[in-house]
């Protein structure tokens, strides 16, 4: 297993498009401690940056990467390695790539520049958030055969979390606005990884003005630290359940 | 030594393989024949655990493979058409091989020699023709001294050079009282090779003699011409 993570990690490595999203990480990060001389305020805009670049990246760097493993994987099977242990490695190869990138582009400036614990809970959030989006791009990647379909159902799939989501809230919102569907909506908020991120960070960092209808309710109903241990545990839930049922479907493709 | 007891393999509506049934042996060589899409390298695929069949069981030295992976280090494999990480070299997958493999006797690195694969180390996998990758799959499939071999049309693709090299690998192996399991459509490379013919059609194992009995049966002095004698009868039919 060891073998299998450390040959996809210095395969990752080498890959380009990793540093340039290190870069890329990098320079939005410094930029935006640059320009505001408010700590808050710069967590606050790389909080909303990171919850659109990480999952994109994520999904789809993790998608086009499997698609291009087939032959690695192909040949892998057909030798004495345990088909589970090859999706595995695959998959936790990918995560500490995309955390290593992470941690480097976004982790730094954040160290520097916003106090200890909130840096902390924000490199904390983006490396689940990196590995939840890794485990939806493993799951798009079982489900469909075709690379190009592969890479069709992560787009969506990335649209509808990041984007297609707050809409369907905002117009649940608007069309049951006379019933009281507090309670459903903290069911609704869990559907979304961003969401619960967005909720967490913006827990600790006491901005309640922010966190918007949803949020408020989240927070209302389960106070801040209650409800801290609750989103970390739906982010790690958001985590293992796609990548569990990926590995399942795997297990028995035919190759 | 490989027990397949009545697989059946559905891609969709697709039925590949329906009931095949059959029992391989330790110094058997064994040629697996049929029209195309008949599900030959369906039924390989599935004794390495690359595809699983819907219904039915195989058995690996009286185990069933189902879930278990171990089994595999006995068997050296030779695809059809090998696919390789295009952005390593030669030398990285065969030592991620041996990585893998983990495999402490000695190797056998006939093939590797004969094909003066050591010149070649440095070249990247996606710069390779054709030929060259069959010999890399020949040699990976010989490299660990397994005792069942199964080659998936071995010598297509390979120059005739290349080509002689690897049968007399292969008659050397088989003297050494091991399992080979071949599919190929050169007819007349079988002759000096396989001891048995396993005729599939239509994801059925339609027979499965020996080529003495095979020859007889057809009155044809070869297994080419016999099984060419076959084919044209399942054609008119």
């Amino acid at each position: 297993m060891n073998r299998l993570i450390k040959f996809v990690v210095l395969d990752m490595i080498k890959n380009r498009t990793i540093l340039g999203y290190t870069l890329l990480l990098a320079i939005f990060s410094w930029s935006v401690f640059g320009l505001e001389d408010n700590a808050t305020k710069g967590v606050l805009t790389l909080l909303n940056i990171m919850l659109l670049i990480v999952p994109l990246v994520s999904i789809i760097f993790s998608t086009i990467y499997i698609y291009n493993s087939s032959e690695f994987i192909d040949l892998m099977v057909s030798q004495p390695v345990k088909r589970s242990k090859i999706w595995t490695s695959l998959f936790i190869g990918l995560s500490i790539s995309q955390i290593l990138a992470f941690v480097v582009g976004v982790g730094i400036p954040l160290l520097l520049f916003a106090p200890i614990n909130i840096a902390l809970s924000m490199i904390s959030v983006g490396c689940i958030v990196s590995i939840i989006f890794i485990a939806i791009a493993f799951l798009a990647c079982a489900i469909t055969h075709d690379k190009s379909k592969g890479i069709g159902v992560s787009i969506m799939l990335w649209l509808y979390f990041a984007l297609l989501f707050d809409g369907l809230v905002l117009f649940l919102l608007f069309q049951f606005a006379d019933y009281p569907i507090e309670h459903i909506m903290i069911g609704i908020t869990m559907l979304s990884p961003i969401d619960m991120a967005r909720i967490l960070i913006l827990l600790q960092l006491n901005v309640s003005a922010l966190l918007g209808h949803t949020g408020a309710i989240f927070t209302d109903f389960f106070g801040t630290i209650i409800g801290t241990f609750i989103s970390t545990f739906v982010l790690c839930l958001w985590a293992i359940i796609p990548f569990y049922l990926s590995l399942r479907m795997f297990n028995k493709k035919d190759l | 030594m490989i027990a397949i007891q009545n697989i059946s393999k559905k891609f969709g509506k697709l039925t590949v393989l329906d009931g095949s049934s059959a029992q391989f042996n330790k110094g058997e060589c064994i040629a697996l024949i049929g029209p195309n899409g008949c599900g030959k390298t369906t039924l390989i695929k599935s004794i390495l655990g690359m595809v699983v069949p819907n219904t039915g069981n195989i058995l690996f030295n009286d185990v069933s493979i189902k879930n278990e992976f171990l089994y595999r280090n006995n068997i050296g494999y030779m695809p059809q058409i090998g696919r390789y990480p295009e952005n390593m070299n030669i030398g990285q997958v065969i030592d991620m091989i041996k990585n893998i493999r983990n495999y402490n006797s000695q190797l056998d690195e006939e093939l590797l020699d004969l094909y003066k694969i050591k010149d070649l180390l440095n070249k990247k996998m996606r710069t390779l023709s054709g030929g060259t990758t069959q010999k890399i799959s020949a040699t990976i499939a010989f490299l660990f001294n397994p005792d069942v071999l199964i080659l998936d049309e071995p010598t297509a693709g390979l120059d005739p050079l290349a080509a002689e090299i690897l049968k007399e690998k292969i008659i050397k192996e088989k003297q050494k009282g091991k399992l080979i399991i071949i599919t190929s459509h050169l007819l007349s490379e079988l002759d000096e090779l396989v001891t048995q013919v396993v005729f599939m059609q239509d994801g059925k194992i339609k027979f499965h003699k020996n080529t003495e009995e095979l020859k007889n049966d057809t009155q044809m002095p070869t297994i080419a011409k016999a099984i060419t004698h076959i084919l044209k009868a399942t054609a008119h039919e």
